[in-house]
Formats: structure tokens, C-alpha cells, sequence
């Protein structure tokens, strides 16, 4: 019901919207709550586990209750506080939580099962059988209790994260705030204020004051005015700071666009980190309701946010209001409604000769006892002294006093600290570095006592900035005392509710002290209290002092639960907004990527990577067709295949050599100009970190090439080495991987092809397995490495990357004149089994050197990095799992990659446990199916039979040890 | 959090890659004997308070020496790992 001559709307213009099915009008400047409420409607929602009808509570990001799905498809958004939802044109509102309508919930029936629901109940009933927890009585519970859904659809709303820096944050726009920023940005410090409400002025816009002889609203304008002018303060309105971390760093979440339907080239939210090297709390506080029988109905809602619906909004509950109070602030809300001409039906103080006079009753020592109405309050019965009185009336304002808002403080692990006189918590001391409380926050509650006290923050801060503050101008203004009587909850038989969101009642906590749930940890996750989205901002402080007072404690040594961020729900969506689709994970492309992808070639990621699997050919219907034609290509003609992936590291200066001995196992100082060697590379610990060729370019350069995976890796550790542990010597290395396109050229044809395309021939003695050097390719230099990782006949031609493109489509081209082709990296993994060739799945980082049979490649002659632990007995134990080629010979032929291995007729148990397998290919070559794994003793055992059991996919095959490799043992192909 | 880059100043902890304790730059001799190769390899401190740690600033490649305190997070001092301290 509006209230003419107040409120701060317009009301010139109209906005239509719709609720529950139903078009309503607003104004600019109304929340949906505020509309609602003008519009006369009172039930919003039905409650998470019993289903009661709920309304309004607040007029703030605190909100419990009034929760809708706002939006359709896509874009739908649920658990949208309807007190932070400013009013748009068209802005269409769901209630959530009733089957099948807000005012017919058949679930409401769980309410009638309410003394069976209690605390615990979950965990007390649904007990046995144990599989019907997930299969039954989850998915059951989990419809009947609930908050709004989402859509199940991609959403494609744009989001953003944004970076700040000032000297001094800002934390909330009161008068404390406003004074902090004033004084702040008078002093030339940069200021950034956040405010989280949809504009400035904090608790003065929900209040009838006067500041500095001037209306509130007046003193706010002009404030604001000069904030504007100012180039180094920054206003942030609809900004919640959502979170205090390490080194003056703030999370907060901007609304940029929820305001209006088509957010049109605007992002909807933005994440923003604001890093501010000094930052005052001015977030004011929160009202705490008072626990009595039936306080959860439609009509009852907190006094402040009364007085904000009346001054903001020009709205208010009912015609007929009622104040439940135990504290002086209380009063003001029957004065201020009285005086906009709303029938004050009572005041009801819980304190004894407290002296209010105004045109309404007042029971002064009187209690709340009951309310009654379905779907929204129709009457009261007030205790006054054992007399009972039954008062008509739509609405009730109840206030339990306030909580200042300390969660930004406590974020950091710090405890509040409780002050009997305000019946409330406050920041400690040095909570979070650079933090100053101030304000209603830090305790403080009359108007002139918090400008006061926000120039006071912001002077410790300009002082710790090294930028003094002027002289203060502090306005005048009320400083009424704040006087209370804590009262936290009626004593009654009936159902009073602490956490309105979760349904917590105060029997639920005294339920929970009693079955010794006495820490506030442990009732708290006993009960639910404050662990639903509010996170309990209205109710712990009551839920605690509840605890307290069954447990026979105060309510300091009762103590809070841990303050977590985020202060308000952020959407995942805008904490990771740009990290969706390709900005989640960047693509690295190789130089031969668009000719593969034209050739239809299905790629797969290896890391960031795009590399082609095979090149399916017309004919063939699966991969494996493509790939046994591609590796009997290789092994009968010439194949061709991108390898740029492979990490390429440059290495110059006098210490190369030296570097290069202490960095793998093997020597590479008696490398010869011109030669390409394979090298083992250990971590420190002593076992394999990356294997992979170095070729010696000149006396004091060489070219290591690293596995894709390892790059990024092995880069770190060479960086490590050289800075850390030899920053004395003379070396500087590159990462040229992006450099040089580089194509393998495989099989016996492959020189025939190599000949092709260079501009002077080679030759087998010219150029011999393991030789490298500059060449030129088409009048480009280029460089050659006779290098093989098939096994076959094989070179490596690398070019500058922007040749790549043109080199490869002309490399496939002049190997398919010659039978062969492209191939992928499918075929590459079956030609490197075929010759038991390492991968990572071999050197997955528990294995050693000793481990793959290459214990000999640690050389003797040098120290290098790892060979002092590879030394050590447990890494040398003969009894360990070592590598050995595994072949199918019993009726089952298949083999399959991380099954494990027994002895024959062992009984199939972990201690039984012989090794296992890593990789598996089927060979067109041999026939067969090979595998390369890790058996105890293994290089001692070949020729024995195994069993291989996969339990995973359940196959199981009898093996027989083998060397790894398989395919022509002695190398001959390589050569000639 | 935020670490001082020796080459690009004060960055991001995005940025950068932890290793572990700065006990890392102490390799003993290949001979020092087990125990000193135990101590270096594995065995650590679990110090509530000042600890140092090895930090790599990815970009630039340069790996720093951070002073952090373990309990307050706060960072007292960063330089560059191939500065020794005298």
C-alpha cells in the first residue's frame, strides 16, 4: 500500500511487471519487494522444508525470505532476492518452492509433519536401508525441499571480471562511509566507495533525518555532488564487496545490468578484485528479529526495514501495523508510521517502564505469544504480565536490536568480540590488515557519532598513506542514545523460527544442546542454522544466544561460527566470467593444422595442443582402419608427421656442454658437432623427469628437444638450474618451440623424399643415423636431424614456422607419389610400442632410469641432477617393477592399458599384485596386439607367462614376457 | 596475493608457480652422504611463521626467493634466486 508524500520513487512514471502470473505496476526506483508490497501482496514464497508461507522480512541483500526465479529460458535466474531486484519494465517474477501454487502447496502438508522433522531428522530416519540414500530418499528430499532451479540450459549472458587500485576502499555509503570518503578524497588519497544498494546513502535513505540543517536526502546530494568532482574518488553503486583476502585484496560483485531488461552491450554482473592499500569498514548493520510463536508470517517483518519501505518507497505493510520491540530504535518505527497515518495497532516493548507516548497502545514489559493468519498475518496475542491480549492487524514490526556488520572483518580468521551494552558483536582489532571499522559496524549507532567516527577511520588511514587529513567539518545531526534489553527469543511451547530460510526453530537448537551438540560448529551443521543462502546474516547472533542460554553459557564463550566470503551469493557465472568455451583453455595450433584439418582429420588435444589422430581415408569407417593402413604406410613406404610440439630448447655460451652433462644422465660434452644423441633427463629425487634428443649445432650451441607434455616443464627446471644452483656460469637458453615447424619423415622412402625437396642431396655417409645440419629447402635454410621414432628410415626437417604450412602440404604431397602419406598420432603410438619406444605412460613419474632399462645411460664419469638418489637402494632394487614388452598367447587376444599383472594361477588379490600395463597398441606389423608394462623382476622373466587382469573393463589374457621391443631388435632399419 | 617479480615488480600470484622450501638452492655435494641428500630432498620444516620459498615468474621466466609468513600470508621481502644473500 503506497503512502502518499513519501518515498523516494517516481511516480510520474509507470513500470509493469508481473508476478506470479498476475501484471502489476510499479515505479522507478522500486525493488520488486517494494512494488510487491505496494501492490498489497504478502506471500512471496514458500519456506525450504515445511513449506509455510513467507513474505517480506527485510529491505536488504540480507533477505531470507523473499526469494523468486526472475526470467525464462536460458536466461533464468532463481533465488533472486526480491529486495535487491530493482523494478524494470516487463521484469517477469516466479515464486519457487510450491507445488503446484504459492497458494495451494500440497507440500505444505510436511508442515503438519513437523514434530517428526526436527533437528537431525535426516540424519536419524533415513538411515537403513543403506542403498536407498541415494537411489530413494535423496531425490525425494531434494524435490520437496528447495530453493529455485536453473534452467538446464546454456546460458550465453555476458559476464565480466575486472581489476581495481586505490589507496583507500571504501566499504559501504551511511553516513559513516560518505564521511570517510569525504575526508579521504578531500585529502587527494584515490578512493574507491562501494555501496552496495542501487545508490548511495546507506541507512540515512531509509530514515526522516536531518543532516547538517538539511534533509538527509539533501546532505547525501550535495555530499556526493562534491565525491563526483573529485578525479580520485571512484563511485561504485550496486557493488557488494563480497570477500577480505591476503595483501589489501577485495573480491566485490558489480550489478551492472540486472537492472534492466536488455542489458544490451553491458555485461550483466562483474567480479571486480579491487587491491587498496588501506580500507574502512562502513557496512553498517543488521537487524536481528525476535524468536516467538508463529513469527514466520506474511506481515512480519523487521522494524528498520518498516521504516525503509516508508521513507524509500513510500510503501508500507499494511493499514494496520504493529511494533514488537526490545530496544529505543523500535519506537521510531511506530512514530514514523503513526505520523504518515498508519494505524499503529500496538507497541509492544519487552522492557519494563520504558516511556513512549504516541497516539497508539503501548505494553510496556509485554511479549509477542502468538500470531494467527494463513497465508498472512491477521492477528497478535501479547502476554503483558499474564494478560492476554488479542490485537486485529495486518502487519507486525518486530526489531530484536542490531548486529553490526562484521563479516568483512572476521573473513581473515579473526573473532568478533562481544559488547554487552549494544547486545552485539564488533570487529577486533587488527582483523584484516589496513582494515578500519567504523560506523554502525564498529558499534557505533547514532547518526553524529558515525560521521564522527567515518572521519575518524578515514584519518588513521590518510595517516598510514602519508596523506594528512583537513581539518574535519562534521555536520550536525541526531545523536540519539541506543538503548536495549536483549531479548532473543519468547519462551513458548510452539514453534518460534531463528533461520527463516533453512526452518530452523528455537527448539531445534535447544534440541540440539541437549543431544550434546553444544559447540556452536557442531549445531550449527546439526541443525542447518545460517547454512542456506542468507548464510544467517538476521539469525545466528539469536541462534547462538539460544545455545548460550541451553548450554548455560554466555554468548561470548558460546562464540560465532567462522565467517566465510562470499558476504552475498555470487553468480559462478560472473566469478569466472571469460573462462567458458575456448577462454577456459587456450588452443595452440601447429603450422600444419588447417591442411590436416582439410583432410579430415579428427584432432585430438595433447595439452593445449590440436594434433591430428589419423587421416581417415576414403573406405575407411573407423580409426583403426586409418591407422593400420598409416603404420604399414610408414613401415612399407614414407609417412609424414607433425612433431613441433615436441618441446625445442635453445642452448648457447661457453657452459653449454657443461650445463648440458649436469642437466641428463648422459654426457654431452663429447657430443660431436653435427650429432644428434638421446638424452635422460632425472628430477632430483632420481627419477625420470623427460627424455628426448640434443643435437650440437656448433662448438658452444646445442638444440634440445623435449616430449610435448614436458615442455613448459622441463623449461622451468633448466631455468632452475641455471639461476639457482649454477648462476655462475655462462649459458642462456630459449624456448623456440613456436619457432621451427619441424616434420618428421618416416620409412624407407623417406630419403628419396628428403632428396625431393632439398636443395642439395644427402647421402647415407654424408648423413648418417644421428646426424644433423643446416640445409636449405627450396632456397630457405632449413635444418635436418636423422633422427627415428618409428623405428624406420627417418629425418627431421625443421623450417621457420611460417614455411611450415607450405613444407608439410608439400612433404604429404611428395609422399603420396611415393605410397605413402600423412600420418597421425595414433599410428605414431602404435610404431613407438611396436619398438617399445618411452612415453609418458611409461615415465609417469615413479619410474627410473633402472626402472626402463636404462641404468646405464647414468653416466659413471659426472655428477648430474638426480644421480645421487638414483644411487639409492630402494631405486635400484631388483624386485622392483621394470619395463618388458607383454604379447597375447592365450585365447584372448585383446590387451588392455592399466590392467595389472599376476602370476599364472595366482589368486587375484592386491598382494598378489605382480606390475601393471601403460601402453597398448595392436601391431598390423607383427599381428598382434603389444603392450609395454611394469613387472616385478620383468627383464629377468622373459618368456614367462602372466596373467593380465582388467577388472575395469573385465578382460583378462594370458601374456608372455617380452623385450619392450618387438620390432626389429637390432635397429637395422635405421640405417643404410 | 601479490610477489614481487626482481625483473617486472609487483604481480599477480596468477603469475606465478610455487616450488617449495628455498632449501632447494642448498644442493649438497654428490658425496655429502645420505642424510644430507634426505634433508635436502625431502625432509622440511613446518614452520608457523617466516618461511622462504621458491616462486617462478612465468612470464619472464625468473625464479625468486619469497620470505612469506605462514600464518599471516604477509611477504616480507622477494629476490632473485640467483642472488645469493650474503
Amino acid at each position: 500500500m503506497r503512502v502518499d508524500g513519501y518515498g523516494q520513487i517516481d511516480r510520474d512514471r509507470e513500470i509493469g511487471f508481473s508476478f506470479d502470473g498476475a501484471w502489476l505496476k510499479g515505479h522507478p526506483g522500486d525493488t520488486l519487494a517494494s512494488a510487491l508490497m505496494a501492490n498489497g501482496v504478502r506471500l512471496l514464497g514458500r519456506s525450504f522444508k515445511y513449506h509455510r508461507p513467507r513474505g517480506v522480512l527485510t529491505a536488504g541483500s540480507e533477505e531470507p525470505n523473499a526469494l523468486v526465479t526472475i526470467g525464462r529460458g536460458a536466461g533464468q535466474t532463481p533465488n533472486v532476492r526480491a529486495t535487491v531486484q530493482e523494478l524494470y519494465e516487463g521484469l517477469e517474477a516466479r515464486p519457487q518452492n510450491a507445488l503446484p501454487a504459492l497458494r495451494h502447496d500440497l507440500l505444505a502438508v510436511n508442515d503438519l509433519f513437523a514434530p517428526f522433522f526436527g533437528a537431525g531428522f535426516y540424519y536419524k530416519t533415513f538411515m537403513w536401508p543403506r542403498a536407498f540414500w541415494e537411489r530413494v530418499y535423496e531425490p525425494v528430499i531434494r524435490r520437496a525441499a528447495g530453493l529455485g532451479a536453473l534452467s538446464g540450459t546454456a546460458d550465453s549472458a555476458r559476464n565480466e571480471r575486472a581489476w581495481a587500485h586505490c589507496d583507500l576502499l571504501v566499504i559501504g555509503s551511511g553516513p559513516a562511509g560518505l564521511m570517510a570518503a569525504l575526508t579521504a578524497g578531500r585529502a587527494g588519497a584515490d578512493v574507491i566507495l562501494a555501496e552496495e544498494g542501487s545508490r548511495a546513502g546507506g541507512r540515512l535513505l531509509a530514515e526522516a533525518e536531518e543532516v547538517g540543517g538539511m534533509p538527509a536526502l539533501r546532505w547525501i546530494g550535495s555530499v556526493l555532488e562534491e565525491l563526483w568532482s573529485l578525479p580520485n574518488v571512484r563511485i561504485m553503486e550496486r557493488t557488494s564487496v563480497t570477500g577480505a583476502y591476503d595483501q589489501g585484496t577485495w573480491g566485490a560483485l558489480e550489478r551492472v545490468a540486472l537492472d534492466r531488461r536488455d542489458p544490451g552491450l553491458r555485461p550483466l554482473e562483474c567480479f571486480w578484485r579491487i587491491v587498496a592499500k588501506r580500507a574502512v569498514l562502513a557496512t553498517g548493520a543488521l537487524e536481528r528479529p525476535i524468536a516467538f510463536r508463529d513469527n514466520d508470517r506474511p506481515g512480519i517483518l523487521m522494524a528498520g526495514a518498516a521504516r525503509a519501505y516508508l521513507h524509500r518507497w513510500g510503501t508500507v505493510p499494511g493499514r494496520r501495523v504493529a511494533v514488537f520491540g526490545n530496544n529505543d530504535d523500535a519506537h521510531r518505527t511506530a512514530r514514523d508510521l503513526a505520523a504518515a497515518g498508519v494505524s499503529v495497532t500496538a507497541v509492544i516493548d519487552s522492557r519494563k517502564g520504558v516511556d513512549l507516548k504516541g497516539d497508539f497502545p503501548v505494553f510496556a514489559g509485554a511479549t509477542v505469544t502468538g500470531t494467527a493468519g494463513r497465508h498472512g498475518l491477521r492477528s497478535i496475542t501479547v502476554d503483558e504480565g499474564g494478560k492476554r491480549h488479542r490485537i486485529e492487524t495486518d502487519a507486525l514490526a518486530v526489531s530484536g536490536g542490531w548486529n553490526p556488520s562484521v563479516h568483512l572483518a572476521c573473513h581473515m580468521g579473526a573473532r568478533p568480540v562481544w559488547r554487552e551494552e549494544i547486545a552485539g558483536f564488533v570487529p577486533p582489532e587488527d582483523s584484516v590488515p589496513g582494515l578500519i571499522p567504523c560506523g554502525a559496524a564498529n558499534g557505533v549507532f547514532s547518526t553524529a557519532a558515525c560521521l564522527a567516527d567515518g572521519h575518524r577511520a578515514a584519518a588513521l588511514a590518510l595517516e598510514a598513506l602519508g596523506k594528512p587529513a583537513l581539518k574535519p567539518e562534521l555536520p550536525d545531526a541526531s545523536d540519539d542514545p541506543y538503548r536495549i534489553g536483549a531479548l532473543y527469543h519468547v519462551p513458548d511451547k510452539g514453534r518460534a523460527w531463528l533461520d527463516f530460510q533453512n526452518d530452523v526453530t528455537v527448539k531445534d537448537v535447544k534440541l540440539a544442546a541437549q543431544e550434546n551438540f553444544r559447540s556452536v560448529e557442531h549445531m550449527k551443521r546439526y541443525t542447518t542454522q545460517g547454512m542456506a543462502t542468507d548464510q544467517g546474516k538476521s539469525s545466528n547472533v539469536a541462534a547462538l544466544a539460544v545455545l548460550a542460554e541451553a548450554t548455560g553459557r554466555t554468548i561470548p564463550e558460546t562464540g560465532t561460527t567462522t565467517f566465510r566470503p562470499p558476504y552475498v551469493p555470487v553468480s559462478v557465472a560472473a566469478m569466472g566470467a571469460g573462462a567458458r568455451g575456448k577462454g577456459f583453455a587456450p588452443e595452440r595450433f601447429t603450422t600444419s593444422h588447417a591442411a590436416s584439418v582439410e583432410r579430415g582429420a579428427p584432432m585430438i588435444e595433447a595439452g593445449l595442443w590440436y594434433r591430428p589422430s589419423c587421416f581417415p581415408r576414403p573406405g575407411e569407417t573407423t580409426w583403426r582402419q586409418s591407422c593400420d593402413r598409416e603404420v604399414r604406410m610408414v613401415r612399407e613406404a614414407v609417412g609424414i608427421c607433425d612433431v613441433s610440439t615436441l618441446g625445442k630448447i635453445d642452448i648457447q655460451g661457453p657452459d653449454a656442454a657443461a650445463f648440458l652433462d649436469f642437466v641428463y644422465t648422459n654426457s654431452f660434452s663429447t657430443l660431436r658437432e653435427g650429432r644428434v644423441r638421446y638424452g635422460l633427463m632425472l628430477r632430483e629425487d632420481g627419477f625420470v623427469m623427460d627424455d628426448g634428443t640434443t643435437a650440437r649445432l656448433g662448438p658452444s650451441h646445442y638444440l634440445m628437444t623435449t616430449t610435448t607434455a614436458a615442455a613448459g616443464p622441463v623449461m622451468a627446471h633448466l631455468d632452475f638450474v641455471l639461476q639457482a644452483l649454477r648462476p655462475d656460469w655462462d649459458v642462456r637458453i630459449a624456448s623456440v618451440t613456436e619457432q621451427w615447424a619441424q616434420f618428421a619423415i618416416a620409412g624407407p622412402a623417406a630419403r628419396r623424399l628428403v632428396n625431393a625437396v632439398l636443395d642439395e642431396a644427402i647421402d647415407d655417409a654424408g648423413f648418417p643415423f644421428m646426424a644433423c645440419g643446416a640445409v636449405s629447402v627450396l632456397g630457405q635454410p632449413a635444418r635436418l636431424f636423422r633422427i627415428s621414432f618409428s623405428g624406420e628410415h627417418a629425418y627431421e626437417l625443421a623450417v621457420p614456422a611460417r614455411f611450415g604450412d607450405a613444407l608439410y602440404r608439400l612433404l604429404v604431397s611428395q609422399a603420396e607419389a611415393l605410397g605413402g602419406g600423412a600420418y597421425g598420432l595414433e599410428a605414431l603410438n602404435v610404431l613407438r610400442i611396436e619398438k617399445g619406444h618411452i612415453t609418458h605412460a611409461e615415465i609417469h613419474g615413479r619410474t627410473t632410469a633402472f626402472d626402463i632399462g636404462m641404468e646405464r645411460m647414468v653416466s659413471a664419469k659426472k655428477d648430474c641432477i638426480g644421480k645421487s638418489a638414483a644411487a639409492r637402494p630402494g631405486l635400484t632394487d631388483p624386485d622392483r617393477e621394470r619395463m618388458v614388452g607383454l604379447r597375447p598367447v592365450g585365447a584372448v587376444k585383446q590387451l588392455t592399458a592399466g590392467a595389472h599383472l599376476f602370476a599364472e594361477g595366482a589368486e587375484i588379490t592386491p598382494g598378489n599384485d605382480q606390475g601393471y600395463i601403460t601402453s597398448v597398441a595392436y601391431s598390423p606389423t607383427l599381428g598382434s596386439y603389444l603392450a609395454l608394462g611394469f613387472l616385478k623382476r620383468g627383464p629377468e622373466r622373459i618368456g614367462e607367462r602372466v596373467r593380465m587382469v582388467d577388472r575395469m573393463r573385465d578382460v583378462e589374457a594370458l601374456c608372455e614376457v617380452t623385450a619392450p621391443c618387438a620390432f626389429d631388435p637390432e635397429g637395422e632399419r635405421l640405417r643404410g | 596475493m601479490r610477489l614481487t617479480c626482481p625483473h617486472c615488480g609487483v604481480r599477480d600470484a596468477r603469475e606465478f608457480t610455487y616450488r617449495g622450501h628455498a632449501i632447494a638452492l642448498d644442493r649438497p655435494a654428490p658425496d655429502a652422504g645420505e642424510s644430507a641428500w634426505d634433508d635436502y630432498l625431502h625432509n622440511r620444516e613446518n614452520p608457523a611463521g617466516w618461511t622462504e620459498d621458491l616462486w617462478y615468474h612465468t612470464p619472464c621466466r625468473t625464479w625468486l626467493v619469497a620470505e612469506r609468513n605462514t600464518v599471516t600470508h604477509a611477504i616480507r621481502a622477494t629476490r632473485a634466486a640467483s642472488e645469493r644473500p650474503s
